[in-house]
C-alpha cells in the first residue's frame, strides 16, 4: 500500500496558493495551504507533511528562515523553496540550509510535476529503506528452532498450521523455552514474511512508556517528547507484532489493546489523527491467562480476542533428548562468536546435562555452555567446566577464588558483558570489576 | 442523465463542435447543451506574461455560467496561464461544477509543424474530456492510454486515448452505467 503524499503550500499570494492547490489535488496528493511562515510552522507542529513547498519572499518571516526552523524541528523533512526573483546567492543559501530543491516561478508544468515526483520518490524510498532495515534486523535474529523430540515436532506442526492465517496466536511456556523463536518462525513462514516482525517486551516497560511504544507519540505529547515518533503498531503494518509477557500489561492498556485489535486503528499519544495498520498479533506469556481471567486480573474479552490459537512450548525437562543437539548448536554459536575452533563436549558432561531439570530452560543451558567455553581449557568441555553440575552433585569443594570467578562470570553473562550493569549488580565499582576480569582472565565472547 | 453545458467564448468551427458534442456525449453518457458566452477577456489579460489568467477566468465562468445541475465547460482559444505555471491547456474544479479548456497551444503550427486539423481536433476533444473528468472527481491517472493521464506537451496528448481506463471509469462519480 503506497501512502498518499501530503504537501503543505506556503505562499502569501492567494492566487499562487489556489493554483498549486488545484494542481496537486488533481495529481492525487493531500494538500493544505498556509499564507505565511508563522501559520505554516503552527500547522507543522500539529500535523505531519511529507513535502513543504514555500515561497522565499513573504511578509514577516521569510522562506529561508522558515526552512531553517523546519529543519531544526524535523531534520529529514523535504522543503522546496520557490521564488519569483532568482539569485544565485539565495539558491545556494537555500540548498546549504537543507532545501531539497529551489525553483523559480513560473515553472514549466512538467518541471513542477517532476520536482514533486522526485521528492515523493525519495519519501517512498526512505519508507521502504526503513521497512527493509527492520525486516533485515528481524531476519538477522531468526535462529532455527532446534530439536527433534516428539514435543517439538508437535510445536512445528502447530506453527505450520497457523502460519498462513492471520489469526492471533498466544504462545505459552515457561521462561527461557524459546517463545519468541516460535513467534519468529510463525512470521517467517507466513505471507507477511517480507514485512517486519516488531517485538515489544511488555513486562520491561511502564504503562506510559508501553503506550508510547505501541502507539507512538506526537511531538510535545509529554515532557521530553521532542519529535514525533512512530509506534510499534504502525511499524508492523503488513507484518506481525509480537507482544511478549502480555500478562503484565495494566487494565488500562488491556482496554486500549482490545480497541486496537478490533478496529486495527489507533491514535498516537497526544495526536488527533486515526492511523490504520494491518498487523497480525502474536502474544507470549509464561502465566496462565485463563486463571488470570477467572481471578479478574485479565480482561475476558481481550483473552478471547487473542486466544484464537494457542501454542504451548514445552519446557526443556520434557524434551531432554534435544539436549545434545542444543549443546552442539550453542558450542558452534559461541565458538564462532569467539573466533575459535569448534570443540567437542565429553560424553560424561553430556550425560550429566541430560540429568538436570533446567528451571531456566534453554536460556539456562545456553548460559552454561557459554560459560564453559569461557572458563574451560579450550580443548573440550568436561564436567569440571559445568559448575552447576558440580554443585548439584555435591562434589569437590571450590576455592574462594574459583567461586568468585564463577559468580562474576555468571553475572557478566547475565548482563551481556555490560560492565556498568554487572558492576552495579555485584555492588562494586567498574574499576574493581575490570581488575577482577583481568585477574581471572575472563574474556567477552563478543 | 447528466447535463453538460458547453459555453464557447470566441469562434469555433461547426465541424469541431459537432465532434466535441458526439465524443463528450459518449464519454459521459450525458446530454450536451451549447451556448455562446461573452466575457471581456481583456480583464484577465496579463501584459507582463502576454497570457490570460486561467484561475480568474474559471472562477468567473463558474459564477456567471455554471449550471445548477450538471457540469459546465468554457471553451476558449486563448493562451492560458496560472501564476505558478508557464502555461496550461485547461483548468477544473476537482469534483466541482466547472472547468475550462483552450485549443490555443494545440495546433501544429504553434510548433513549426505542418497544419493537421484532425489532430488538433482530437487533442482538443481529449483535453475537454480530461477537464470534465476532473469535475467528475477523477485525479490524474498513470495508465498510459487513459484520457486522465497528465499531459504537459501536445505529444503527451497524442500518446493517450480519448477514453477512461477501467479504473477511472469505475471511479467516475455519478457515472451512469
Amino acid at each position: 500500500m503506497v501512502k498518499q503524499i501530503s504537501i503543505l503550500i506556503v505562499d502569501d499570494e492567494e492566487s499562487v496558493r489556489d493554483s498549486l492547490f488545484n494542481w496537486f489535488i488533481e495529481d492525487g496528493y493531500r494538500v493544505e495551504c498556509a499564507e505565511d511562515a508563522k501559520q505554516a510552522l503552527t500547522r507543522l507542529e500539529s500535523s505531519e507533511f511529507d513535502i513543504v513547498l514555500a515561497d522565499i519572499k513573504m511578509p514577516g518571516m521569510d522562506g529561508l528562515e522558515m526552512l531553517r526552523r523546519i529543519k531544526s524541528l524535523r531534520k529529514d523533512s523535504i522543503v522546496i523553496v520557490m521564488t519569483a526573483f532568482a539569485t544565485v546567492d539565495t539558491a545556494v543559501q537555500a540548498l546549504k540550509d537543507g532545501a531539497f530543491d529551489y525553483v523559480t516561478k513560473p515553472f514549466d508544468p512538467d518541471d513542477l510535476s517532476h520536482l514533486i515526483r522526485n521528492a515523493s520518490k525519495q519519501i517512498h524510498l526512505e519508507d521502504e529503506n526503513e521497512t527493509l532495515k527492520v525486516h533485515l534486523s528481524s531476519l538477522e535474529n531468526v535462529e532455527n528452532l532446534i530439536g527433534n523430540s516428539e514435543a517439538m515436532r508437535r510445536v512445528y506442526g502447530e506453527i505450520e498450521r497457523v502460519a498462513h492465517s492471520a489469526a492471533p496466536v498466544i504462545i505459552t511456556g515457561e521462561s527461557g523455552t524459546g517463545k519468541e523463536l516460535v513467534a519468529k518462525a510463525i512470521h517467517a513462514n507466513s505471507p507477511r514474511k517480507f514485512f517486519p516482525m516488531v517485538s515489544v517486551h511488555c513486562g520491561a516497560l511502564t504503562e506510559s512508556l508501553l503506550e508510547s511504544e505501541l502507539f507512538g507519540h506526537e511531538k510535545g505529547a509529554f515532557t521530553g517528547a521532542m519529535y514525533n515518533r512512530k509506534g510499534r503498531f504502525e511499524m508492523a503494518d503488513n507484518g506481525t507484532i509480537f507482544l511478549d509477557e502480555i500478562a503484565t500489561i495494566s487494565t488500562k492498556m488491556q482496554v486500549e489493546l482490545l480497541r486496537v485489535l478490533e478496529t486495527k486503528s489507533f491514535m498516537r499519544v497526544g495526536g488527533n489523527r486515526e492511523i490504520s495498520s494491518d498487523f497480525r498479533v502474536i502474544c507470549a506469556t509464561n502465566k496462565d491467562l485463563k486463571s488470570m481471567v477467572e481471578a479478574g486480573s485479565f480482561r475476558e474479552d481481550l483473552y478471547y480476542r487473542l486466544n484464537v490459537v494457542t501454542i504451548e512450548v514445552p519446557p526443556l525437562r520434557e524434551r531432554l533428548e534435544d539436549v545434545p543437539v542444543l549443546v552442539d548448536f550453542f558450542i558452534r554459536k559461541y565458538c564462532s562468536a569467539m573466533n575459535r575452533t569448534v570443540i567437542p563436549i565429553d560424553d560424561a558432561a553430556l550425560i550429566k546435562l541430560q540429568d538436570l531439570t533446567f528451571p531456566g530452560n534453554i536460556r539456562e543451558l545456553e548460559n552454561m555452555i557459554e560459560r564453559a567455553l569461557v572458563v574451560g581449557n579450550g580443548k573440550r568441555i568436561t564436567v569440571k567446566d559445568l559448575p552447576f553440575i558440580k554443585d548439584s552433585q555435591g562434589s569437590s569443594v571450590e576455592s574462594l577464588d574459583e567461586l568468585e570467578k564463577g559468580h562474576i562470570l555468571n553475572i557478566l553473562i547475565k548482563y551481556s558483558w555490560n560492565i556498568s550493569a554487572a558492576a552495579k549488580a555485584l555492588k562494586v565499582d567498574r574499576v574493581t570489576l575490570y581488575n577482577k576480569i583481568r585477574k581471572y582472565d575472563l574474556k567477552s565472547p563478543r | 442523465m447528466d447535463e453538460i453545458a458547453m459555453i464557447s467564448f470566441g469562434y469555433f468551427e461547426k465541424q469541431l463542435l459537432d465532434a466535441v458534442t458526439m465524443r463528450t456525449e459518449q464519454a459521459f453518457s450525458a446530454r450536451i447543451s451549447w451556448k455562446e458566452g461573452f466575457l471581456d477577456l481583456g480583464d484577465y489579460y496579463d501584459p507582463s506574461r502576454r497570457q490570460y489568467d486561467g484561475n480568474r477566468i474559471l472562477k468567473v465562468i463558474d459564477e456567471r455560467f455554471g449550471v445548477s445541475k450538471g457540469k459546465t465547460i468554457g471553451l476558449l482559444s486563448i493562451d492560458l496561464f496560472i501564476p505558478i505555471l508557464t502555461f496550461i491547456y485547461g483548468q477544473a474544479f476537482l469534483n466541482g461544477r466547472s472547468c475550462i479548456a483552450s485549443n490555443y497551444r494545440l495546433s501544429n503550427e504553434r510548433y513549426g509543424l505542418l497544419p493537421d486539423e484532425t489532430l488538433m481536433h482530437n487533442r482538443f476533444i481529449k483535453e475537454i474530456i480530461h477537464e470534465l473528468g476532473h469535475t467528475y472527481g477523477l485525479i490524474h491517472c498513470s495508465h498510459p492510454d487513459c484520457v486522465m493521464r497528465s499531459s504537459t506537451y501536445v505529444e503527451d496528448i497524442d500518446q493517450k486515448g480519448e477514453d477512461f481506463c477501467p479504473n477511472c471509469k469505475s471511479n467516475l462519480i455519478h457515472f451512469p452505467e
